[in-house]
Parts: C-alpha cells; sequence; structure tokens
C-alpha cells in the first residue's frame, strides 16, 4: 500500500496541520520510508495472536463519582490565548 | 563534593557540614558556568530552588529530613511543576506555566528535594538525540560536536557534567537508557506503572515510564524510593505494596543468571561497543554470574511494531493542543479550524508533527486492521520472548545502543535512520519491563559506552544488585568528562 501525496494531505486534514504543498511533498518523501520500515510487520504470521494493548493485564480501575477537584478557573485562563468574561475566546464558529 | 554518593550528600546535611542552600547554590554556580555551553536546562528559576532549599534546611534543623531532603534534582521538562514553566521542549508550551504538580514532582517536594531546574528535551520526548528540542541542541559533556543521546538528552548531560546531583527522565522507546549510555552515567527505567504518569506530559501512553538518571546504581535505588507509589489519578498506576529498591544492593551475584540475547550482538553493533560490553560480561563472571545464550527472536521488529504503536498514541494524545486553552495560538486565522490547523502546525516541530501524521494514518479507516491491530498482536509475540527467557536467566545483558554517541547533525534529514539507533531499548518498552543502562567504558573515539540490563516485570531491586556490584568492582561511572573535572 503505497503512500500517496493525496493520502498525505488528506491525513494532515484529519490531523488538523497546516501543511503547503512543499510541506506536504517532503512529509511523503519521508513517511514513504518510515512505511517502508513498518511494512516488515506484514511478513510475521499473527494468525490466534490477540492483540496486546498494555503491558499489565489489569483492569480499568473506577473511581466513585464525586467531586474531586477545586475550581480553580482564574488560575487556568491565565495561561489562555485569549479569554474575556471568563470565558475562553474562539473565531465564531455560530453565523 | 560534586562527586559525592547522595548517600554521602544526605549525611553532610544531616552533619550540618554543608546547607541545602550552599548545596544548591553550588550547583546554580556550575549551571551559570557551563549551562551556555551544554545548552542541559530550559528553566532555571534559582529563586524558587534556594527557597526550597531553605525550608530543606529548617526542616534538617528540625530533626524532620528523609533521605533526599535538601538534595537538588533537575527535573526533566516534561514533568508539570506548580509555578514553573514546563515546555516539553516545544514552541507549543513555551509559555505554559503549569498550574499544578505532576505526581512524581509530588513525590519529590514530600520528600524535602530541591528541584534546581528543568532539564532540555526533544520535542514531546520524540527523538534520539536532544536535536529536536524547541530550545536548541544539547552538547554532549564528553565531546561537544556529540549529541548526549534522547530524549532525556538535558538530564543525561546535567548529570555527567554534575550540574546537580541527580535527575528525573522519562523512557517510553529508550529515553532514559539511550542518553545515560551516550553520557556514560546511571539510568533506570522501572518496569511500566511503578511511577505515576499524572502530570507528565503524554507521549505514547501505553508505553511512557517515568525514571531516573545518577551517577550511580546506589544513588538510583534512593531515587526510585522517593519517586515510585501508588497514585489513583493515573489509571495504570500499580497497586503495590512499598518496597525498598536498596535493600538488594549488597548481595553477591553468585549464581546470578544472565542471559545474552544473541540477536542483540549480532550485524549492527559496532565493534568498540561490542567489546566494552564483552569485557563488563567478563567481570560479572568474575564476580560469580553464570552467563548463558538466549534468543528473543522477534527484537528486530520492535521498531516497525513500536513507529505504529507510538505514533497512533501520539496522535491521539496531542489532539489536545488547539490553542484554546493554553499553548501556542497562531497570531492569524479566518476561522475556527484555521486557527486549529495554523496554532498546530506553527506550534509542532518537524518530527512531532510526522508522528502525528503516521498516528493518524495508521488508525485512519481503512487500516487499523493492517497497522495497528497488527503492531499490538506482534507486541504479544515480544512480551512472549521475554517471557520465556526470564525462564532460564534472571536478568538479560547486551549493548544500551548500537555505537557510541554520534555527531550533531549526523543522522540529519532521515527519520529511519534515527529509529534505528533504538533497536536495543524499545522492545523494553513494548513488554513493559525495567532497564537500565550503566556505563562500561569507552568506545574508540573516547565515547562512554553503556551496558544494558533488563529484568523481570518487578526485578528493580535486582537490577540494582547487579549493577551496584558490578561498580563496587569497576570504576568507569565514576570517570567524568576532562572539561567539567574540578570546576
Amino acid at each position: 500500500m503505497p503512500l500517496t501525496i493525496d493520502d498525505v494531505k488528506k491525513v494532515a486534514r484529519l490531523a488538523r496541520l497546516a501543511a503547503t504543498e512543499q510541506e506536504a511533498q517532503t512529509a511523503h518523501a519521508q513517511l514513504s520510508g518510515i512505511f517502508g520500515l513498518i511494512a516488515e510487520m506484514q511478513a510475521v504470521d499473527t494468525a490466534g495472536i490477540e492483540p496486546m494493548s498494555h503491558a499489565q493485564e489489569v483492569t480499568q480501575r473506577l473511581r466513585e463519582d464525586r467531586v474531586t477537584e477545586t475550581n480553580q478557573r482564574e488560575l487556568f485562563q491565565s495561561i489562555a490565548p485569549q479569554v474575556e468574561a471568563g470565558l475562553y475566546l474562539v473565531p465564531k464558529v455560530i453565523e | 563534593m560534586i562527586n559525592a554518593s547522595l548517600k554521602q550528600l544526605s549525611a553532610q546535611l544531616a552533619g550540618k557540614k554543608i546547607s541545602s542552600v550552599e548545596l544548591t547554590q553550588l550547583y546554580l554556580d556550575r549551571i551559570a558556568a557551563l549551562n551556555p555551553g551544554l545548552n542541559a536546562y530550559i528553566t532555571l528559576n534559582p529563586d524558587m530552588s534556594l527557597a526550597q532549599a531553605r525550608a530543606a534546611d529548617e526542616r534538617i534543623a528540625q530533626g524532620r529530613a528523609q533521605a533526599l531532603t535538601g538534595i537538588p534534582v533537575a527535573q526533566k521538562d516534561i514533568f508539570c511543576a506548580k509555578g514553573w514553566r514546563t515546555t516539553c521542549g516545544s514552541k507549543m508550551l513555551a509559555n505554559f506555566i503549569s498550574p499544578y504538580d505532576a505526581h512524581v514532582i509530588e513525590q519529590f517536594n514530600r520528600a524535602g528535594a530541591v528541584n534546581l531546574g528543568k532539564t532540555n528535551m526533544d520535542e514531546f520526548a520524540m527523538g534520539s538525540s536532544n536535536e529536536t528540542s524547541y530550545f536548541g541542541v544539547v552538547k554532549n559533556p564528553w565531546n561537544r560536536n556529540a549529541v548526549p543521546g534522547g530524549s532525556s538528552g538535558g538530564s543525561a548531560a546535567a548529570v555527567a557534567a554534575r550540574l546537580c546531583a541527580a535527575a528525573t527522565g522519562t523512557d517510553t522507546g529508550g529515553s532514559i537508557r539511550q542518553p545515560a549510555a551516550l553520557c556514560g552515567i546511571s539510568g533506570l527505567k522501572p518496569t511500566y506503572g511503578v511511577c505515576s504518569r499524572y502530570g507528565m506530559i503524554a507521549f505514547a501512553s501505553s508505553l511512557d515510564q517515568a525514571g531516573l538518571m545518577a551517577r550511580s546504581a546506589e544513588d538510583l535505588a534512593l531515587l526510585l524510593n522517593t519517586m515510585a507509589g501508588f497514585d489513583e489519578r493515573d489509571s495504570t498506576s500499580l497497586q503495590r505494596e512499598k518496597e525498598d529498591y536498596a535493600r538488594d544492593l549488597s548481595k553477591p551475584l553468585n549464581g546470578l543468571r544472565i542471559g545474552l540475547p544473541k540477536e542483540f550482538f549480532a550485524e549492527g553493533l559496532s565493534s568498540d561497543v561490542a567489546q566494552a560490553v564483552e569485557a563488563a560480561i567478563a567481570e560479572y563472571r568474575k564476580l560469580g554470574a553464570r552467563v548463558m545464550d538466549i534468543s528473543l527472536p522477534n527484537s528486530r521488529l520492535s521498531i516497525p511494531v513500536y513507529y505504529v504503536l507510538a505514533p497512533a498514541e501520539a496522535s491521539s494524545n496531542l489532539s489536545r493542543f488547539d490553542g484554546v486553552r493554553y499553548g501556542y495560538r497562531a497570531p492569524d486565522y479566518a476561522d475556527l479550524t484555521d486557527m486549529y490547523e495554523k496554532s498546530r502546525a506553527q506550534g509542532f516541530g518537524e518530527e512531532v508533527k510526522r508522528r502525528i501524521m503516521i498516528g493518524t494514518y495508521v488508525l485512519s479507516h481503512g487500516y487499523y486492521d493492517a497497522y495497528y491491530l497488527k503492531a499490538q498482536k506482534i507486541r504479544r509475540l515480544i512480551a512472549q520472548d521475554f517471557a520465556a527467557a526470564f525462564t532460564q536467566c534472571d536478568v538479560i545483558m547486551g549493548p544500551t545502543s548500537p555505537t557510541t554517541a554520534f555527531n550533531l547533525g549526523e543522522k540529519g534529514d532521515d527519520p529511519v535512520q534515527m529509529y534505528l539507533s533504538d533497536i536495543y531499548t524499545i522492545a523494553v518498552n513494548l513488554a513493559g519491563l525495567p532497564g537500565m543502562s550503566i556505563s562500561c567504558g569507552f568506545g574508540t573515539n573516547n565515547m562512554p559506552v553503556g551496558l544494558q540490563i533488563i529484568g523481570n516485570y518487578f526485578a528493580e531491586a535486582r537490577m540494582l544488585n547487579a549493577a551496584h556490584q558490578y561498580q563496587l568492582a569497576t570504576d568507569w561511572h565514576q570517570k567524568m568528562p576532562a572539561e567539567v573535572n574540578g570546576k
């Protein structure tokens, strides 16, 4: 499955990464090399092997549904790119 | 003083031979003199460090000191520390003042250790040479034309140059062990789940593990006693009995079974590294260990598997950086999507963007089974290789890295060449096992060589024992770069 330049542009869009034509070309060359490396996997027989998603065979711990954090809005918003009246500002999304 | 062990420093602090303020100032002075040439630190805050040192001195005076009280420890800039700028080596977080502490930072704070500063690293821990940092490359203290390794390159260089008593690191595919090897120090990545990932900026969550970099195995044991521990805020933190990682340090090595994977001594290993590692194995034989050949047949697949799984997890983890609540926001944009795309394109460096794109691709519709699921299956085969090996031996040893430190810019534009330098370390993360690197000699270019020690799950005390006994019999770990000697 060779990677095409259109694949690269599509992936950049999905990942919300702006890319110029030149950047897409460079990324295409480099990603093709990396996928060449990854292709080694396909020769391995993995029939009947359970996928391993985690190092330890433990089940996800659950916690009680209760408030654990205090409100620190001012502290958190002090490092935000743009805030006004306690709200995070973003470009208009609803016409 | 700069070569004293943590145990000696602790005794001197307890005996009022030196105060924590004096010790902290000594390191701050060394940093002021040597860091401009090495670039091991991204952020220093002498006021905050010295305030912690004063508090430590009071605590010592009150007789409430613990093992690390008053000891200056450098923190990798991946750990959020309240009131400290925490950048993760990225432009994306260049102005991020953390509003909270990582669990690891809390552990050190509770022990009364001093945060000496935040160390340089590859951007978002993605790199093996510290060349992807937005804050510039770190120079290897043994040769300023060489890389320190990565991603914990700043921590490794700081320990090697005696710009801290010890440092923290993180290891997703070798990011503690490889720089420890390249800088001639001792590094430990514990079993996955031993240290909390809370407040440790996420790269690949099923592989990321916090660990330590120091001048000796004895120091590492002391540090791990402080750093390890259950934390309910990390859902993968393991609930285990508290253990003393220094408990086995002085045990003799008689009968220790060391497995040498034949795949780690095959083509690709440079001969000077092979020689130093073989000499270390000979030393272990003298110390009473039994050495046997083993095989990890799937270990060569660890690189392709890793470069599917780690980017997949990274693409998901790094989706949180959108320029809305914190982090970089592009100055000009047309609409919301444009703001996301430009903020991320401008805020992330090339390697990070590459990995986000790989991850996005392998998780995208139609490719999931061929890449992600396939990689997870081979991950199990790799873990099974280790399980089989540990029925025959107690620890596995081999080289940490196929070569000594390469030169800055040497692996240039070819990411694949860079990825291959982690061939011996990645499988350990995929299996979730603990791994170490200790210095075991020098290569033809007079650069340090690392011996890797891999243990079974939760075998940290045994690995530290093996490393400590070697360090009692040899003095490689005491060697220091000429230019920092005596300054």
